[in-house]
């Protein structure tokens, strides 16, 4: 991608999630796990979200009228139930792959979703503004990130929420997130991630508040290997996400 | 009363959320519980309403034990049924002609044992609140042609020609589930060699709300109380092979083999009904969910009736799962999806096997004559009779208390 503005893309990254992006809706496939945790991020997204906006979880697409955008959004496993639940969704992604699987499925579920082969900074740029915003699990694949988390940042609306997760950059993650996942568990396919480009709470923290957010929540997310689950924790040695807010 | 769905036209296509294969107890207080909480269902049954109300149709009546009783009652169809139920003030358990004997008395739990209902009256029950929810649609009789399971959904075709697309759909069709066949999920079978004759009776003297079960040599005998004070409801468990010769003998000779085993402290006895016969056996489903499909009642496990729980174990999977299925609607998570499935089977399956366990060992201790055995269980029967705090588990648990319970069954809605 030769362009003027420096890009927070990542030419090897965007190649690995083509190479993969057949199997996003596979609960089976090369996505299990965020098949599986995907329920409890989306618990803590919806009851900020809720809380933040003065909206009833229990009502019928209670998010409608609000904007959101998911920044790296892949094939869509975020959007869709958040569609579902009211909110008017654009969803951004970087590999061209992701953003036509993801149409094509919306479309098969008939989900009303804008899908935008884009990056965050060309939207800053224009000066387009959500309700809410999300950079879940995607930090940890782009170059740059005080650049993208900016571009993240500065497209908020006032009042608004801004969603983040990732991994943290400790020897527990490495063992676990990377060897563990990748080479013993054999859940992500390997090279999935560089644990190198994982980031520390306190880097992103700093990140979001340099461009004028301030982190309200921050949550680890463990997995229970007996019950097979996901659930929120303190521990943030290894997964965890955020909540922003913009005043 | 409510006639079963006029059709829509051949080839018309009906979208749902949950499309639920089998209108029975199970599969019809699902479809209630599920419209209740805003998500559509389509419920399909091979039988007409009138014909599943017929008295011929389903002679059996159930025990709703407490905890169900809350599920009829938050999801609105305890309201229909609430005239025609008798409450079960006590239990007494007899083991042949032991001098002991196990008394159950609501009044150490403060509250009904649990309620007597013939299944036409849960029926009518379900019926009536059905007609009142419009994001239910029963469809009957229909029966399933072809069932199209993929990621992105499911595709029924129904034998009147149209098609119905939901996200999910549910075996609710009984031991002998087809859509459990079609699935390709085996089954594991243990059969009791023993029958399940039922009828009900007549009795001269008032039942007093009283329930008995016997522990004689063939199986257990229970007397459970019906409406009015003066039916109950009779399950006679007898041995395979006695089956055809009992059911052949004169009336005469069968009001002498039913007065032996009923006695006479509700003086003249009268049978009022056909008298139906159930083979029993046991059996539960190697797995209760495959893509987009999960199994509740009957079609995933199969009890044999002594402890009265094949109804409410059923039940406790439909909380279960539309427990679930609340939850993943206020995520906008498709209710298909594998995690979502997966919750339900590991919260469902582990309690179904131990109530499956439990009531084997009950079953194969009581159906014998051998002394050593029978002198054990006199003995156990009267152990527990004088330990409350362990008569007071077992109650509860018959009425349906222990275990992570979900929502619906402590009375409240999800």
């Amino acid at each position: 991608m030769a362009n003027a503005t420096p890009s927070t893309a990542l030419p090897e990254e965007l190649a690995k999630f083509e190479a993969m992006a057949d199997s996003w809706w596979d609960p089976e496939g090369k996505f299990k796990p965020l098949h599986q945790f995907n329920p409890e991020r989306l618990r803590f997204i919806v009851r900020q979200a809720a809380a933040r906006f003065g909206r009833d979880e229990t009502a019928d697409r209670p998010f409608e009228g609000l904007r959101l955008l998911d920044v790296g959004c892949g094939g869509g496993l975020l959007c869709e139930p958040l569609a579902r639940l009211g909110f008017s969704v654009t969803g951004l992604d970087a590999a061209e792959k992701n953003i036509r699987i993801a149409s094509l499925h919306a479309e098969k579920m008939g989900l009303a979703i804008d899908y935008r082969c884009d990056l965050v900074e060309k939207l800053a740029e224009r000066g387009e503004q959500f309700d809410v915003v999300l950079t879940m699990e995607v930090v940890e694949h782009v170059d740059n990130v005080d650049l993208f988390l900016a571009a993240c940042s500065h497209i908020v609306a006032p009042g608004g929420l801004l969603f983040g997760a990732t991994m943290n950059r400790t020897l527990k993650s490495l063992a676990m997130a990377k060897i563990g996942a990748e080479y013993i568990l054999r859940w992500l396919p390997r090279g999935t991630h560089d644990w190198r480009k994982f980031l520390k709470p306190s880097e992103f923290v700093g990140s979001l508040r340099a461009s004028g957010l301030v982190v309200d929540t921050l949550k680890g997310m463990s997995f229970n290997p007996i019950a097979g689950t996901w659930s929120l924790t303190d521990d943030l040695s290894v997964n965890y996400l955020l909540s922003a807010s913009r005043n | 009363m409510s006639s079963s769905t006029p059709l829509a036209s051949s080839g018309a296509t009906l979208t749902t959320d949950v499309l639920i294969i089998g209108g029975g107890l199970v599969g019809g207080t699902l479809g209630c519980a599920l419209a209740q909480h805003g998500i559509g269902a389509v419920v399909v049954d091979r039988d007409s309403q009138d014909h599943l109300l017929e008295d011929d149709y389903d002679g059996r009546s159930s025990a709703i034990a407490g905890a169900c009783q809350r599920i009829l009652q938050v999801v609105g169809i305890w309201e229909h049924m609430k005239p025609d139920v008798q409450p079960i003030l006590d239990i007494r358990v007899t083991d042949s002609d032991s001098p002991f004997y196990l008394h159950y008395d609501h009044q150490d739990v403060g509250e009904e044992m649990g309620w007597m209902a013939s299944n036409r009256t849960i029926r009518r029950g379900i019926f009536a609140r059905s007609a009142e929810l419009p994001n239910l649609t029963m469809l009957a009789p229909v029966s399933l042609v072809s069932l199209e399971r993929t990621q992105d959904g499911v595709t029924a075709v129904l034998s009147d020609g149209s098609t119905v697309r939901a996200a999910l759909v549910v075996a609710a069709d009984g031991r002998r589930s087809q859509v459990r066949q079609m699935a390709g999920i085996s089954i594991t079978t243990l059969p009791y060699h023993q029958s399940g004759i039922v009828m009900t009776v007549w009795h001269e003297k008032d039942h007093q709300g009283i329930a008995h079960e016997r522990f004689l040599a063939s199986g257990p005998f229970a007397i459970l109380p019906l409406p009015g004070g003066h039916h109950s409801s009779l399950v006679w468990t007898e041995k395979d092979s006695l089956i055809d010769s009992l059911l052949s003998l004169s009336p005469q000779e069968f009001h002498a083999e039913l007065i032996s085993r009923f006695g006479s402290f509700l003086g003249e006895v009268k049978v009022v009904s056909k008298v139906f016969a159930y083979p029993l056996t046991l059996q539960f489903a190697d797995r209760y969910i495959d893509r987009r499909l999960a199994l509740v009642g009957d079609a995933a496990h199969g009890m044999h009736p002594v402890a009265g729980q094949g109804m409410n174990y059923g039940l406790r999977d439909v909380a279960a799962l539309v427990e679930v299925l609340v939850n993943a609607k206020r995520l906008g998570v498709d209710l298909g999806s594998t995690a979502i499935l997966t919750d339900y089977q590991r919260w469902r399956r582990p309690d179904n096997m131990l109530m499956l366990g439990m009531t084997d060992g009950i079953v194969r201790l009581f159906s014998n004559d051998i002394k050593p055995l029978r002198l054990a269980r006199t003995l156990g029967l009267a152990a527990v009779n004088r330990l409350p705090k362990l008569k007071v588990f077992f109650m509860k648990h018959a009425m349906g208390d222990v275990g992570k319970l979900p929502r619906l069954m402590r009375g409240e809605s999800c």
